[in-house]
């Protein structure tokens, strides 16, 4: 996995709650066994006025110029900023893989939904839950201005504004740990390998059935 | 010392380790697979060299992708036949517990067979690349969805790197009325504490209209706790989950039956355990649900009115009704039996067991689908459930009935496979979604009940189910 330490970023906005997988990346392009390539068809009802399908040439696909994405100024955006429940519903990886994919490396909102917020950190993507007094404000800011960074330092778990102000944010130590350093956690998980072997037989104990 | 919950006995009985953040390494009991989520996991293992942890803890399907009807013509999308059979050879190379291929005579959705076959076993922990995997928690099992990243940690290690979740408590005491489902109390749930409600937590549901469902209607509530945001939702082992389990092909056997039996037992929460957050709904107070807009939180009882976006003072909340509004072609404050339909779909892993099915046929015996409606399809959840149907007669009611009679898999919940809504047309869907496009790009989908979608499907309209008993 890549690591993230600090990022000054291109914002954009997606200003609307409960953005779901289905939308991030539409079931057909599930279809791919690979994990790359889903970039191009990030948010693909949204984004496009066709149908979009799998191994499809993107860029010669018309645009839907209402998606914000689309505008000029958003191009070569790296932080994606949203509302509450971001990434609700399907459980599938894809919907990261498509948002790394595209060039996005931190997402920031006041919430998000438990699978996707687990999946963004085995792809180096960085999900940032921020107080809703400061979502408005950077939504407002980030539609309003022509190019918002914003910068986003790991090791600190801060994010600065424009104006200089910052906020705080919460990440597990062990996250932090393995997206700093980019760690493949199976790697590290089979370091306590004794660990669950020595598991494993007690719980043959109480519940043989489990390995019968 | 307060007591412990369901969850935390389940949680407690699979930890590994833990670090000083209360990160852990939970194990990992049964591990469901399907072709969809799981052929980048596979290729991770491969190119790192590894080999499963514990190969007989997996059970495998192909069901996402595969087609309802001419099996004989196999899978005709060249792009999904290679996802199912890269399945295939997955499998052969790396090994499972046990493998449904397409066109097995017990295929279906992976959440069906798996509690059909006695692989989902109170006191486990489950996990599958899919988000319904939820509906698991039924049987007093701590199941919940993973990413595929997540798939391969499992495969290599048998564990998973996990928080402990929030506990709340749903309790749903009283009597439902006649036509008043499991699907309608998980609505009407998911109504109450919104699609972000249960975020964070696990969600145990109990009451005594909980425990008065049979455990199809468990499956169906649980598979429905990720649509309030919960990714694991669980019902107390009783004497239902027993009877349901014995016999069973990888059920426990002989003594092994009598020990779990009685380890089963221990697992309930106990009187005095404590819940971080607790709901309490009535079940007289719920009746048929529909939801009207794109969101499962979007929901109205049957004798409800589209909401007015005008009425909301939350701007945020206003814009997003009037999206809804728009996209799913609606107009505020009309009645919820206005709306009409052009398609119905019965199936999926919230209701395509053999109850759901004979709830259906039982309102469509003797009439006709209305000349409006365009199709009617009816999947089965899986080969057991079709041959059940079958031996039951329900099939040539559906068929009687102008619906179509279909083979299993998931079909239109999700439309990976050909069944799917052309844009602009509207369904009453017995599936767990009804998101922008999920069946069908500018497809408008309608949650509701397997009585209520076989109503709708006969006057071409919502109506109230209960006036049809």
């Amino acid at each position: 996995m890549k690591s993230f330490k600090q990022l000054k970023g291109l914002v954009f906005p997606l200003d609307r709650a409960n953005v779901d997988t289905d939308a991030i990346i539409p079931k057909q392009f599930l279809k791919s066994i690979k994990r790359s390539g889903f970039g191009p068809y990030l948010f693909d009802e949204w984004r496009y006025l066709d149908h979009g399908e799998p191994d499809m040439d993107c860029t010669t696909r018309p645009l839907n110029p209402d998606f914000l994405l689309n505008q000029p100024r958003y191009q070569s955006a790296q932080i994606l900023l949203a509302r509450d429940n971001f990434g609700c519903g399907s459980s599938r990886e894809h919907a990261p893989w498509a948002i790394e994919g595209y060039g996005f490396q931190v997402i920031i909102a006041p919430s998000f939904a438990d699978i996707f917020f687990g999946n963004c950190y085995k792809n180096g993507l960085l999900p940032i839950v921020a107080s809703s007094d400061f979502i408005e404000r950077m939504l407002k800011e980030s539609l309003a201005s022509e190019a918002y960074f914003l910068d986003v330092d790991l090791e600190k778990q801060t994010v600065t504004l424009p104006t200089g102000e910052s906020f705080g944010f919460d990440i597990t130590p062990h996250r932090k740990h393995c997206l700093l350093n980019g760690l493949d956690e199976i790697g590290l998980t089979l370091q306590h390998g004794d660990q669950i072997r020595s598991f494993e037989a007690r719980h043959k104990t109480v519940q043989p059935w489990l390995f019968a | 010392m307060a007591g412990k919950t369901l969850y935390d006995k389940l949680w407690e009985s699979h930890v590994v380790s833990e670090e000083s953040d209360g990160t852990c390494l939970i194990y990992i009991d049964r591990h469901l697979m399907h072709e969809v989520t799981s052929p980048q996991a596979f290729e991770g293992m491969r190119l790192a060299n590894r080999q499963p942890w514990r190969k007989d803890s997996i059970v495998a399907v192909a069901d996402h992708n595969t087609p309802t009807d001419h099996w004989e013509r196999g899978i005709e999308e060249p792009i999904a036949r290679l996802q199912v059979e890269t399945l295939d050879a997955n499998i052969k190379e790396f090994g499972a517990l046990v493998y449904f291929p397409f066109k097995h005579e017990d295929q279906g959705i992976i959440h069906v067979i798996g509690p059909e076959h006695g692989t989902t076993l109170p006191g486990m922990t489950v996990v599958c690349g899919d988000s319904h995997t939820s509906t698991h928690g039924a049987f007093g099992t701590l199941a919940h969805g993973i990413g595929t990243s997540e798939v391969e940690h499992v495969l290599a290690t048998q564990t998973l790197i996990a928080k402990k979740s929030k506990r709340m408590l749903v309790r749903i005491e009283g009597r439902l009325g006649q036509g008043v489902t499991a699907k309608d109390i998980a609505l009407a749930v998911i109504g109450r504490i919104g699609t972000a409600g249960g975020t964070g937590y696990a969600i145990e549901f109990g009451g005594s209209a909980i425990r008065s469902l049979s455990m199809e209607g468990r499956m169906t509530v649980c598979n429905l706790a990720i649509e309030a945001g919960a990714r694991a939702g669980l019902i107390a082992p009783d004497e239902k989950t027993t009877a349901y389990l014995k016999g069973r092909t990888f059920s426990p056997k002989g003594q092994d039956w009598d020990r779990a039996v009685s380890y089963w037992a221990t697992l309930p929460s106990d009187a005095d355990a404590t819940f971080d957050a607790v709901v309490d709904l009535q079940a007289e107070d719920i009746t048929p649900q529909v939801t009207w807009g794109t969101s499962p939180e979007q929901v109205l009882g049957i004798g409800g009115r589209v909401p007015n976006p005008a009425t909301e003072s939350d701007p945020v909340k206003r814009a997003g009704l009037e999206r809804a509004l728009h996209y799913m072609g609606l107009k505020a404050d009309m009645p919820v039996t206005d709306i009409q339909v052009d398609k119905v779909f019965i199936g999926s892993c919230t209701n395509s067991r053999i109850e759901d099915l004979r709830a259906a046929a039982g309102i469509a015996k003797g009439k006709q689908k209305a000349a409006s409606v365009n199709q009617v399809l009816v999947v089965p959840g899986s080969g057991q459930v079709k041959r059940q149907a079958e031996a039951e007669g329900l099939d040539k009611i559906f068929t009687a009935a102008g619906f179509e009679w279909r083979e299993p898999g998931c079909s239109m919940c999700l439309a990976m496979n050909a069944d799917r809504l052309v844009a602009g047309e509207r369904c009453a869907s017995t599936s767990n979604r009804n998101f922008e496009g999920r069946q069908g790009p500018g497809g408008r989908t309608h949650l509701v009940s397997p009585e209520m979608a076989a109503a709708a499907a006969i006057a071409g309209h919502f109506v109230d189910v209960r006036n049809l008993y």
